[in-house]
C-alpha cells in the first residue's frame, strides 16, 4: 500500500540552512549537507531543498550545492529555487533530484510546466504554493518572492489549471502558520484536496507529531513536511536534527 | 565491474555514491564504446519515454545495449523510465523500446483508483517479490520502495513478473528475463532496501 510521506524541508539562505517564523526572520541552524547526512541514517522519506532566496535575488539555481546534495541523498530529493527555464529544470534532474519545484516562474508561465514535463516527465514538476489568509473577507492570496510579492492568480483557479495541465505534486504553504509550530490549516488542505486529485503535500505549522497524525488519519495518503518540527528542540527552539524511526513511523501512516 | 550508464538522466551518482561505499567496484560510462568494459549494466532512469529513447538512440548507447545484452548476455538492470524502455512500446510516447521484454507500457486506469490522490503514483510503497528470487534478497518488502512514475509495465507473460505492488490494483513493479532486470522504483532513493538491491545485483550468479 502506498504510505503518506512525512518530509523534511529545509530552507536554504547564503549556502546555509535556516529556518523562518511567517516567511521573516531567518534563523541559522546549520550545514545542509551534514543535516543530509543525518536524515539519511534517520531514513527520511523525501526531503525537499529550497533556496528561498534565489528568485528574490533575480538568480538561477546554485547547480554546484544542489550536486552535493544529491550526491549525498539516499532518499528523493525535491530542489526548488530559482528555476526559470528547462534547461535549468533537466539540468537539475541529471544532477540527481527527483523532482523540481516552481513557484513564481510557473504562476508567471504556466506552460513552463508543460514544457519541463516533456523532457523530465510530468510526474517530476511539483508547484508550490505560498498562501496567506485574506484579511477581511475570508480566501486565500498567493504569493511570491518568499512571501514578498503578491500573485494576481486565484487560488482555484490556479489548482484547476494544474490539475488540467497535469503536475506531479502541489505543495502548499501556509505563511500564516510557517513556524509557529500550532498544527496544519487542515480547512485550506481540504478545500484543495476537493478541488483536485494530484498529490499534495501540505507545510506550515507542524509543531508536533501529533499535528502530522492528525493531517494524515483527515487525508490517508498525502506529503506533510515540515521544517521547525524536524530541526528544533523543545521551547527555546535549541537546533537538533530529529525524525521518527521506522518503529516510531509505522502508527502515523 | 558495474558500469553505471551515463546519458544525462539523473541519480547517476547516486548510485555511484551506493556502489563507493559499499566497496564494489563500478564506472560511470558514458560512451558506448566503454559499455564492453563492464561485467554487468546499470540503466538509470528519470524523464520521459520518448527524450530517454532518444538520448540512447542519439548517443549510439542504443545499438551497443542490443550487442551486449542480447548478443553477449550482459546483465543489466533498469531503473524507472530505464525498466520501462525495455518494452516495445509505451502510452507515453511515439518511439519504440528496446523490446528486451514482452510487454507494453501503460498509463495507470485512474477511474480505477478510488482515492485521492490519484496520479502520478508517488511515494513508498510495498512489494511483493513473486519469483523469490535472490535480487531480493534480504529486502524489507513492507517497508518498501520509493516510486514516482504514472505510467507501469505490462508484461504479456506471466513468467517475467518479478515482483507487484498495488495501486488501485496490483501492477507489475519489477521484471526480469534471465539476465535482464527493471524496477519501476528507485532502488537508488529507497535507502537499506535499495543498498541492498544493489549489492544483490552486483552479487548475482548468472549464467
Amino acid at each position: 500500500m502506498l504510505r503518506s510521506r512525512i518530509i523534511p524541508c529545509l530552507l536554504i539562505q547564503n549556502k546555509g540552512l535556516v529556518k523562518t517564523v511567517n516567511f521573516k526572520d531567518p534563523k541559522y541552524v546549520g550545514d545542509p549537507i551534514n543535516a543530509v547526512k543525518i536524515f539519511n541514517e534517520k531514513e527520511v522519506d523525501e526531503l525537499m531543498v529550497l533556496d528561498i532566496d534565489a528568485t528574490r535575488e533575480n538568480r538561477g539555481p546554485n547547480l554546484e550545492m544542489i550536486k552535493n546534495l544529491a550526491d549525498e541523498c539516499r532518499m528523493p530529493f525535491c530542489y526548488g529555487g530559482g528555476i526559470t527555464t528547462v534547461e535549468q529544470a533537466v539540468k537539475i534532474i541529471s544532477l540527481g533530484a527527483e523532482k523540481v519545484a516552481l513557484s513564481y516562474s510557473a504562476l508567471n508561465n504556466i506552460s513552463l510546466c508543460q514544457e519541463i514535463g516533456v523532457i523530465i516527465g510530468n510526474q517530476s514538476v511539483v508547484v508550490v504554493i505560498d498562501v496567506k489568509k485574506k484579511k477581511l473577507f475570508g480566501g486565500y492570496d498567493i504569493y511570491t518572492h518568499n512571501g514578498t510579492k503578491k500573485s494576481n492568480w486565484k487560488l482555484n483557479d490556479l489548482i484547476s489549471k494544474l490539475e488540467e495541465i497535469g503536475i506531479g505534486e502541489i505543495v502548499i504553504n501556509s505563511i500564516d502558520n510557517d513556524g509557529l509550530m500550532q498544527g496544519y490549516d487542515l480547512p485550506l488542505v481540504e478545500a484543495i484536496r476537493e478541488k483536485c486529485s494530484m498529490p499534495i503535500t501540505v507545510i506550515g505549522g507542524a509543531g508536533s507529531i501529533q499535528h502530522i497524525k492528525d493531517l494524515i488519519s483527515k487525508f490517508k495518503t498525502i506529503g506533510a513536511a515540515a521544517g521547525s518540527l524536524f530541526v528544533f528542540k523543545g521551547k527555546y527552539k535549541a537546533v537538533l536534527i530529529s525524525y521518527p524511526n521506522r518503529e516510531e513511523r509505522k502508527p502515523i501512516y | 565491474m558495474i558500469g553505471i550508464i551515463d546519458y544525462g538522466s539523473g541519480n547517476v551518482q547516486a548510485i555511484a555514491t551506493i556502489y563507493k561505499n559499499l566497496n564494489i567496484n563500478y564506472q560511470v560510462i558514458t560512451k558506448p564504446e566503454n559499455l564492453g568494459k563492464a561485467d554487468k549494466l546499470i540503466l538509470p532512469g528519470v524523464g520521459a519515454f520518448d527524450a530517454t529513447m532518444q538520448q540512447l538512440i542519439d548517443s549510439g548507447l542504443k545499438d551497443k545495449l542490443n550487442e551486449l545484452v542480447l548478443g553477449k548476455k550482459v546483465p543489466i538492470l533498469g531503473i524507472c523510465v530505464g525498466l520501462q524502455v525495455m518494452g516495445y512500446k509505451s502510452d507515453e510516447g511515439d518511439l519504440l523500446g528496446l523490446g528486451w521484454i514482452p510487454g507494453k507500457v501503460s498509463r495507470f486506469d485512474e477511474t480505477k483508483i478510488k482515492f485521492k490522490p490519484k496520479l502520478p503514483h508517488m511515494g513508498w510503497n510495498t512489494i511483493n517479490d513473486v519469483q523469490n528470487h535472490k535480487l531480493f534478497e534480504g529486502i524489507d518488502n513492507d517497508f518498501g520502495f520509493y516510486f514516482v512514475h504514472s505510467f507501469y509495465f505490462e508484461c504479456e507473460k506471466e513468467e517475467n513478473i518479478l515482483a507487484t505492488s498495488n495501486y488501485g490494483g496490483e501492477f507489475t513493479s519489477s521484471i526480469y528475463a534471465n539476465h535482464i532486470f527493471g524496477t519501476q522504483f528507485h532502488p537508488e532513493k529507497s535507502h537499506g532496501n535499495g543498498v541492498q538491491l544493489f549489492k544483490n545485483f552486483a552479487d548475482l550468479k548468472l549464467c
